[in-house]
């Protein structure tokens, strides 16, 4: 073989991921042991918002599925974790109008093997669901996963000895240090990497580039489907579970759409199918929702006093998906 | 290799191939013409499980046993050993020109997904036989400067090569090529048939083409089929093809 077609040594992290993920790794150690309970309860969330972030990045900006079941997938994380962390005389006093279940009377696991087992529960529900609804083109997926997302929603307000239905979950085990949701999200912006650089990665691109010539080409789109969307699920799940006990507290209502939607800001915002992009959009967007929480409350500027709207914030950035969607025309939905 | 049998493909009450038989054996080059919408890309779409035909069969063997492929998927298909081209160019657009190769070469990958975000050793040894046939595809069909540049960027012709090289990274046996010489000038479409033939030997490769240029089809079919509204009108060596009286109809229009 001559020597202009050797197989060039490439690296994998590029010198760009490298200093984000060197700067991201510093801010948040600084933040950790320097900063007040606020700041870090904002950079907390922003490592829960990367998680999410790339977890919708693989099924929809990378395999090009638009699925908006993420919502779900989180909430099946979160039951999951609150309900093998809480201690048994807080189950106790959470389950006043029915006994809890039996089997999850006792239980207490500490805090890895609950997560993993939230990712795990919520990646058997993508896989299980993935079968039906993944046969379905782009509108209909995210109906039918829109409607999944609903459904779990009502299954919880309403299965009242499992979850404790509308009343939600109290006294989740606080685990306050910030270092584990970072620890998930460099750990996801390593696996979307490596993932994405493979071969397996290069063939959910190519069937978000063109189904019919993916399948052509002897890749099996059904197969690469529910992989990707179980991987997600198992990302949405164990963030989830992050959120459940960073907040200490959940409740079905959490898991409406408007926690999809605001995953999907970031990753439009981000770029679709842009690794780097979206953890530093996640970072951004979600700092600014803390910090422009002002907007939702009255202002006073001496001359004239605008009274507070709930949500004001919201239609800020709405403005900016839109404005973005127009301007950057990325491609959110598959072409033809 | 490659026999159709009596396919029958209606959409509606739209006949698009009527009782098509062929057989086409190993080694040959075997071209497919006949005017716009008679039902060419059709029987492609037959034979690669795009289309599920309405009635009759396909039956592929590659030399170790009879496969009836009609009804079976496009990936199992592809893996049988057919693959295709596309009439109106379908490459992964925003993905590199390799990329595009590699990719084609996934069907045969046999490390799982973990090992790939692992980069085990034997993943790793997988992906760098796969990225050196990539390099020399590329090389072959004359894109290896072009490699790290997007798809789409390329001029016509290019994407074209680009798509013959993506379809033989799938270790086809049989190769359909559809319209490969469109849109070429007589120099290309020349360089195209020397190509083709260079092809076929080296990869022990069957072809089976729709093309428009007369002088490729004429040049290096053995044997040709043509189609009218979906009917067989005509089948024999290019000779017989260019004297007989249904096709020059077919092609001129009757007094």
């Amino acid at each position: 073989m001559t020597d202009r077609l050797k197989v060039e040594r490439k690296r994998i992290l590029d010198t760009n991921t490298l200093i984000l993920l060197g700067v991201l790794l510093a801010v948040v150690l600084i933040i950790n042991f320097l900063a007040n309970d606020y700041v870090k309860t904002i950079a907390n969330l922003c490592g829960i918002y990367v998680t999410l972030g790339l977890s919708m990045q693989l099924i929809n900006g990378f395999t090009g599925l638009f699925s908006l079941g993420h919502a779900g997938f989180m909430a099946i994380g979160a039951y999951t974790v609150a309900l093998l962390t809480i201690t048994p005389e807080n189950k106790a006093m959470n389950f006043f109008l029915e006994p809890i279940v039996p089997f999850l009377e006792n239980v207490q696991w500490s805090l890895l093997p609950a997560l993993l087992m939230g990712g795990i529960i919520a990646a058997i529900f993508g896989f299980l669901i993935g079968a039906p609804v993944l046969r379905l083109t782009d509108d209909y997926l995210a109906i039918a996963t829109l409607g999944f997302a609903e459904i779990i929603r009502v299954i919880f307000t309403n299965t009242q000895s499992l979850t404790n239905g509308a009343l939600g979950l109290k006294a989740i085990p606080k685990y306050s240090s910030i270092l584990w949701s970072w620890i998930v999200a460099f750990i996801t912006i390593l696996f979307m990497i490596f993932l994405m650089e493979g071969s397996y990665g290069k063939a959910f691109k190519s069937i978000k580039e063109d189904e019919i010539a993916a399948r052509s080409m002897g890749i099996n789109l059904f197969k690469h489907k529910v992989m990707s969307f179980t991987f997600s699920s198992f990302l949405a799940g164990i963030a989830g579970g992050l959120m459940a006990i960073h907040l200490g507290t959940i409740d079905p209502n959490m898991f409406r759409i408007t926690l999809t939607f605001n995953i999907i800001l970031i990753m439009v915002l981000g770029g679709i199918g842009n690794i780097n992009g979206t953890v530093i959009s996640a970072v951004v967007v979600t700092a600014a929702m803390e910090i422009l929480r002002f907007l939702d409350s009255s202002i006073n500027l001496g001359f004239i006093k605008i009274p507070g709207i709930p949500g004001m914030r919201m239609v800020i950035f709405s403005i900016i998906l839109m404005l973005v969607v127009i301007i950057r025309k990325d491609r959110l939905l598959k072409e033809n | 290799m490659l026999k159709i049998d009596n396919v029958t493909m209606k959409f509606g009450g739209v006949i698009a191939a009527n009782k098509f038989n062929a057989n086409i054996k190993k080694g040959q080059i075997v071209g497919l013409i006949g005017p716009n919408g008679a039902g060419k890309t059709t029987i492609f779409n037959v034979v690669t499980g795009v289309y599920k035909p309405t009635e009759g069969r396909v039956i592929f063997n590659a030399g170790d046993k009879e496969h009836i492929i009609s009804g079976k998927r496009p990936d199992e298909i592809a893996k049988l050993g057919i693959c295709r081209t596309f009439q109106n160019i379908r490459l992964f657009k925003d993905m590199s020109v390799l990329d595009n190769v590699f990719v084609a070469n996934h069907l045969r990958i046999k490390s799982n997904v973990f090992s790939s975000i692992l980069r085990t050793p034997g993943y790793r040894k997988e992906e760098k036989e796969m990225l050196e046939k990539s390099l020399y595809l590329l090389d072959r069909v004359g894109l290896l400067k072009e490699r790290n540049e997007k798809a789409n960027s390329l001029p016509y012709g290019k994407q074209r090569r680009l798509e013959i090289a993506r379809a033989l990274a799938t270790d086809p046996k049989l190769l359909l090529l559809d319209e490969p010489a469109a849109g070429m000038n007589p120099q290309e479409s020349s360089e195209l048939m020397e190509f083709i033939l260079n092809i076929k030997d080296e990869f022990d490769l069957t072809v089976f083409l729709i093309e428009h240029h007369m002088d490729v089809v004429m040049g290096i079919c053995e044997e040709i089929f043509v189609l009218d509204h979906g009917e067989l009108i005509a089948q024999g060596d290019p000779e017989a093809i260019q004297n007989n009286q249904r096709v020059i109809e077919a092609y001129l229009g009757v007094e």
